[in-house]
């Protein structure tokens, strides 16, 4: 009996047929792919992009240059200089991340005691050049200001469990 | 006889012909181009995906974007290549791609080379492209690109014997090897009913015979990078390329003119009437054309053993004894044209 099936099977080429049929119907599915530049996927308030430093409510920077992040970070990305301030507090005088190093283990946001450095949710920061990409304070502090509400939110979001 | 001047003797008929010429090869170049834009949009759809999008209207300038960028890439020819056959090896591939047009009918009348003996031609043709891909292989002093290269001889040289059985049994049916009479012997009924068989061993043929999925061994890209086209860059891979697919459209049109009732509408009534011969004529190589990319998106490579088997063990006694069996019926029932 087997036989027979079988024979016809491949005398007539069902599987074949039944094979182009699944995929022909394929053809009508939703597409599982997204029209990216133009539309782009949810992203978890967890999500480890583009390293921002964050500033206080009323503008004043967050970090406090005890650079636990600068001894915590595996990629030795993070370069930090520290003297006190005219106004007696301590803070960076220099903080440079060399985003080319950089692994996004989010290490740094964890070490942080003040919340001052985060990775955002930006992940879109190609460069034509390696210079770009060795980031200084002031475009980490640019980053911040300029992703402010969306990190406030995930971090508010994940406050539960931290 | 008033004697003919070398203007309306020589000058004229060859500017003609000429014209002819350009009238096929550039309407065909431009639906390779799309044909590649189809086939990949097509993947994409079977595939669940989007496919080419971007450039232009619904990605339709794709293919221009990719010839542009090939042209501008630099002809390497590799150190130990023989430079001279390694050059040829694409021109002759681009030409058989485009000389096997000249007998094809795409209307009644509509022909450049209404020759008595068409399909021959065509089946010659066929067989000379094994040329362009075995020089190629080869010149390139590669051991992919040889490898590759034996393997499409192989390949082709074993294929083209069910095919030459399969146009037997039409020929035998249409009684001439004009592409214009076989397609007006299936005026009453198209010979995809009739010879089903032969039309399915002609198909899976034509995409052994142009080295398509699942008979892609050539190129088979995992385990021979690209087989005969790996050396190749630029305007030579291009030229392979143009003239692959435009062989690809060939073997298309072959399939409608000798199974799909070439010109002809569907039915000989009103509406379908109104479509003059070379739309449906085009509309089948279509058809065609989308089975072809429907299969290189089903299925899976061949290995090469079955690949063999496929046509010397089934294929071929299969073909034979259709040959037979036609010829008999024919001759039984008395149909012989």
């Amino acid at each position: 009996m087997s036989l027979v099936t079988n024979s016809v099977r491949s005398w007539f080429l069902t599987e074949l047929a039944s094979g182009m049929s699944i995929i022909f119907k394929h053809m009508f599915h939703n597409k599982a792919t997204l029209n990216y530049p133009y539309e782009k996927g949810a992203i978890s308030s967890r999500f480890r992009g583009e390293h921002a430093l964050r500033r206080y409510a009323n503008g004043e920077e967050r970090c406090i240059a005890c650079k636990l992040c600068e001894a915590v970070c595996p990629a030795l990305a993070i370069t930090i200089e520290a003297e006190p301030r005219d106004d007696g507090s301590r803070r960076t005088t220099r903080y440079d991340i060399d985003m080319l190093k950089c692994i996004y283990c989010g290490f740094c946001q964890e070490a942080c005691p003040v919340d001052a450095i985060v990775e955002g949710p930006n992940f879109e920061f190609a460069a034509e050049t390696r210079e770009e990409l060795y980031y200084n304070k002031e475009k980490l502090l640019a980053n911040g200001d300029r992703w402010e509400k969306e990190i406030a939110e995930n971090l508010s979001r994940e406050a539960a469990y931290r | 006889m008033a004697e003919t001047g070398f203007w309306s003797g020589y000058a004229l008929p060859f500017l003609l012909i000429l014209g002819y010429i350009l009238a096929i090869v550039v309407p065909l170049l431009i639906s390779v181009a799309f044909v590649t834009y189809f086939e990949r949009k097509i993947f994409g759809l079977m595939q669940i995906r989007k496919g080419p999008n971007v450039v232009g209207p619904f990605g339709l300038l794709q293919p221009f974007a990719d010839g542009l960028k090939m042209l501008m890439k630099e002809t390497i020819v590799p150190a130990g290549a023989n430079r001279n056959l390694f050059l040829l090896a694409p021109i002759i591939t681009f030409t058989l791609g485009m000389i096997g047009w000249a007998v094809i009918p795409f209307d009644e009348h509509l022909v450049l080379a209404d020759i008595n003996v068409g399909i021959l031609y065509l089946f010659a043709i066929s067989s000379l492209g094994v040329y362009g891909i075995i020089i190629a292989g080869w010149a390139s002093n590669s051991k992919y690109a040889f490898l590759g290269a034996l393997r499409s001889a192989a390949q082709m040289v074993s294929y083209e014997v069910s095919i030459g059985f399969v146009l037997v049994t039409v020929l035998l049916c249409a009684g001439s090897l004009n592409l214009s009479e076989i397609v007006l012997a299936q005026t009453e009924l198209w010979y995809f009913i009739p010879l089903a068989p032969m039309f399915i061993i002609f198909f899976i043929s034509a995409l052994a015979e142009t080295n398509r999925t699942p008979f892609d061994l050539p190129e088979a890209e995992g385990e021979l990078v690209a087989g005969y086209q790996v050396e190749y860059s630029s305007l030579a891979f291009t030229l392979f390329m143009l003239g692959e697919y435009a062989n690809i459209l060939l073997m298309s049109g072959l399939c409608v003119i000798l199974f799909l009732g070439g010109w002809l509408a569907p039915f000989d009534i009103e509406p379908f009437t109104w479509l003059p011969g070379i739309v449906w004529f085009f509309l089948k190589t279509a058809v065609v054309m989308f089975l072809f990319t429907w299969t290189r998106a089903t299925f899976p490579r061949y290995r090469y053993d079955q690949l063999m088997r496929l046509g010397w063990k089934v294929f071929l006694p299969i073909s034979l004894a259709w040959v037979v069996i036609t010829a008999g019926a024919l001759h039984v029932f008395g149909w012989m044209p």
